[in-house]
């Protein structure tokens, strides 16, 4: 597989104070959607505003499509569609007059009638962008990017702050444009988006990669693939490392007033926590189980949610 | 530049089936000065200050500062015994309209001359008559005056050389006219300040002009087009502001549309790079708003737009007259009012390169694009 983004050493430093990049290696493979996953003020944008060569690295190489940016700048545009964190396109230029400003940077730009069709825009044609819903700004946000023909799509948050139908709807659009045999780069802090989107994640937390690979390594890397969450009377409870020796059990951690179990297999594991409990005389006032997913990998790693400011 | 894309992506474009004609080199440009045109014009305010807000200002100052034969001046004459005397003299003097006078308690009188209602009192004293005047008032000064000699003529006073006067109020000696090219000043340069500056800002603000620096977008076809715009509503203010006058005040314009129009272009330009120095690195639209008036507030004042500069000290002169809207106000009325060719004024244009160059120069090196 050719590699489509590289980047070695990244390293970013604002003002000679914040590091916001402390040494980043990506490589992302043509034809892959690859998620960069944390939480916010990780350095999500700033890495992904330097691989789009919106900003100098203060140090590291970056290679997109083995050339580098200082070298083939402007060749370099024609074929990578971008869509930053929050941008207010012209409120009083309608949909297609947007389009169609975007598509004239371009020598070879796709046909803005079909871009609208793809995105759901079309109805929208001749409306102004000011009167246009979130859902359909960030759709014609994407729409700007995909109006280049790209071979690479760089998305910046593409549905932070989208209802559920708007986000599902962007999703498929990214899809389709994967199985086009376009590659993406997208940030993200929702776990659900990167976990169904995504064929390879790199977890970013204060500037660092802490872990990468495909939502099921990660997941597995966790040590068990359920989660059993529990609340019982009786001090017994507090002391973690007690329940680490039940059966089936790889880590423990305590979450929001509960004790949250990774095992392999939970049918092992809960009746042995059943009668452990038994034995301290305690009652189980809470008990659920449910798959690991990335927030849980997230949480393992960092001790943090996700979302948490 | 020249080289062709880079092709690690055997594949090659991901939908090169769809693709359309490719786009010639300046397609961009078209595009980005179109959109130009159709914001400002969707944008009310931007018809408000730029189109009507002139022509508004020159009917209203041109109404309230019209050229009208002198208004009468208005006496009163304290009221006793000498009053009626003084009213039978001036009703009697051969300059008897130019003086209106009403007897009045000596109290109320000098109460509504403090007032301003009246530009002079009479007090008629046993033999003669007290003049109380305002030397700071010109039409206290004009009122005494006329009122003296309606007095000495109707009491019997000759003139000792004989005189005649003719009247003449011709166009191009009248406020209006003075005016006008002042606003056509001033409007070019707020509109380049607002139009260049506060628009350059708020795309940045907007995260838009790093949106647009992501695409292959030229940066020098997004500043041409701004630039353009600019050129396309200068000739439509220039051909309001003129036409309007010629039209409501009939105004007579004695230079040749072409120097007005260079000077007008020039103008336009320099006040360009100026809004575009002041936006070069500003993040807010308050912070360039601030910066903006800054610039503004000095030149509305002393660069003769409404009044001539030459009511200021001595010491300021020179200072004035190196603003650049100073050369451009001068430059206008010369053209417009005097019919001065543009070799006459090779120093008022090049005070305007002078600024425009400058400006660019500095933008183009601090621009911020994100």
């Amino acid at each position: 597989m050719d590699v489509a983004i590289r980047c070695r050493q990244l390293r970013k430093t604002y003002e000679g104070k914040v590091e916001a990049v402390r040494g980043l290696d990506l490589e992302i493979l043509a034809g892959e959607c690859f998620g960069l996953l944390g939480p916010n003020g990780a350095g999500k944008t700033t890495t992904i505003e330097i691989l789009e060569g919106l900003l100098q690295p203060t140090s590291g190489e970056v290679e997109i499509l083995g050339s580098t940016w200082n070298a083939q700048n402007r060749e370099l545009r024609e074929v990578l569609g971008i869509s930053l964190q929050e941008t207010r396109l012209g409120e009083k230029l309608t949909v297609r007059e947007t389009l169609d400003l975007f598509a004239s940077f371009y020598r070879r730009p796709r046909s803005t009638n079909e871009v609208m069709a793809e995105m759901a825009l079309t109805e929208k044609a001749n409306t102004w962008v000011g009167k246009l819903s979130g859902g359909q700004r960030q759709r014609l946000a994407v729409a700007t990017a995909l109006v280049a023909n790209p071979k690479i799509l760089f998305l910046d948050e593409p549905t932070t702050g989208l209802d559920p139908q708007s986000r599902r709807q962007l999703w498929e659009i990214i899809r389709q444009f994967q199985q086009r045999g376009g590659t993406v780069l997208l940030t993200t802090h929702y776990m659900d988006e990167a976990e169904r989107l995504c064929d390879r994640i790199a977890i970013i937390d204060h500037g660092l990669t802490i872990a990468s690979g495909t939502p099921a390594e990660l997941i597995e890397r966790l040590g068990g693939h359920h989660m059993v969450e529990f609340d019982a009377t009786g001090d017994g409870l507090r002391e973690l490392e007690a329940w680490r020796s039940l059966p089936g059990v790889e880590a423990v951690h305590e979450e929001d007033g509960k004790v949250v179990l990774s095992v392999r297999e939970p049918h092992e594991t809960i009746p042995a926590l059943l009668a452990a409990l038994q034995k301290q005389n305690s009652h189980l006032l809470h008990l659920t189980t449910r798959q690991a997913s990335l927030e849980d990998v997230f949480v393992r790693l960092t001790g943090r949610h996700l979302r948490e400011e | 530049m020249g080289k062709s894309p880079p092709t690690t992506c055997q594949e090659g474009k991901v939908n090169s089936t769809t693709a359309t004609p490719e786009n010639g080199r300046w397609k961009g440009y078209e595009y980005l000065l179109l959109a130009r045109l159709k914001e400002l014009y969707r944008e009310p305010e931007v018809i408000f200050w730029v189109f009507a807000f002139p022509i508004l200002l020159a009917l209203g100052l041109g109404i309230a500062f019209r050229n009208k034969p002198t208004d009468t001046s208005r006496v009163a004459v304290v009221a006793g015994p000498g009053a009626a005397r003084a009213l039978e003299l001036l009703g009697a003097a051969p300059a008897r309209d130019a003086v209106h006078a009403e007897v009045l308690p000596a109290g109320d009188a000098f109460n509504q001359f403090r007032l301003g209602k009246y530009d002079l009192v009479v007090t008629p004293r046993a033999d003669s008559y007290e003049y109380r005047y305002d030397p700071a008032r010109p039409e206290s000064v004009l009122a005494r005056t006329v009122t003296d000699d309606a007095l000495q003529a109707a009491a019997g006073r000759t003139n000792a050389v004989p005189t005649t006067s003719r009247a003449s109020s011709e166009p191009g000696a009248r406020y209006i006219d003075f005016l006008i090219p002042g606003l056509l000043g001033m409007n070019l340069m707020n509109s380049g300040m607002w139009g260049i500056g506060f628009a350059l800002v708020d795309m940045r603000q907007r995260r838009l002009l790093k949106r647009f620096v992501a695409s292959p977008m030229r940066r020098g076809d997004f500043l041409l087009a701004l630039a353009s715009s600019r050129l396309v509503l200068m000739l439509i203010e220039l051909a309001l502001l003129l036409s309007f006058g010629v039209l409501a005040f009939h105004m007579r314009v004695m230079g040749s549309l072409l120097s007005i129009l260079v000077i007008s272009a020039l103008g336009a330009l320099c006040f360009g790079g100026v809004g575009l120095l002041t936006a070069s690195r500003a993040q807010k639209i308050e912070t360039v708003s601030g910066l903006i008036n800054v610039v503004l507030m000095p030149m509305w004042i002393l660069s003769g737009s409404f009044f001539s500069y030459e009511r200021f000290p001595a010491i300021l002169q020179p200072l004035i007259k190196a603003l650049p809207l100073t050369a451009l106000n001068d430059a206008l009325r010369a053209a417009i009012l005097e019919g001065a060719p543009l070799v006459h004024q090779a120093m008022r244009l090049f005070v305007l390169c002078l600024w425009g160059a400058v400006s660019y120069f500095l933008a183009l090196r601090w621009f911020r694009w994100t």
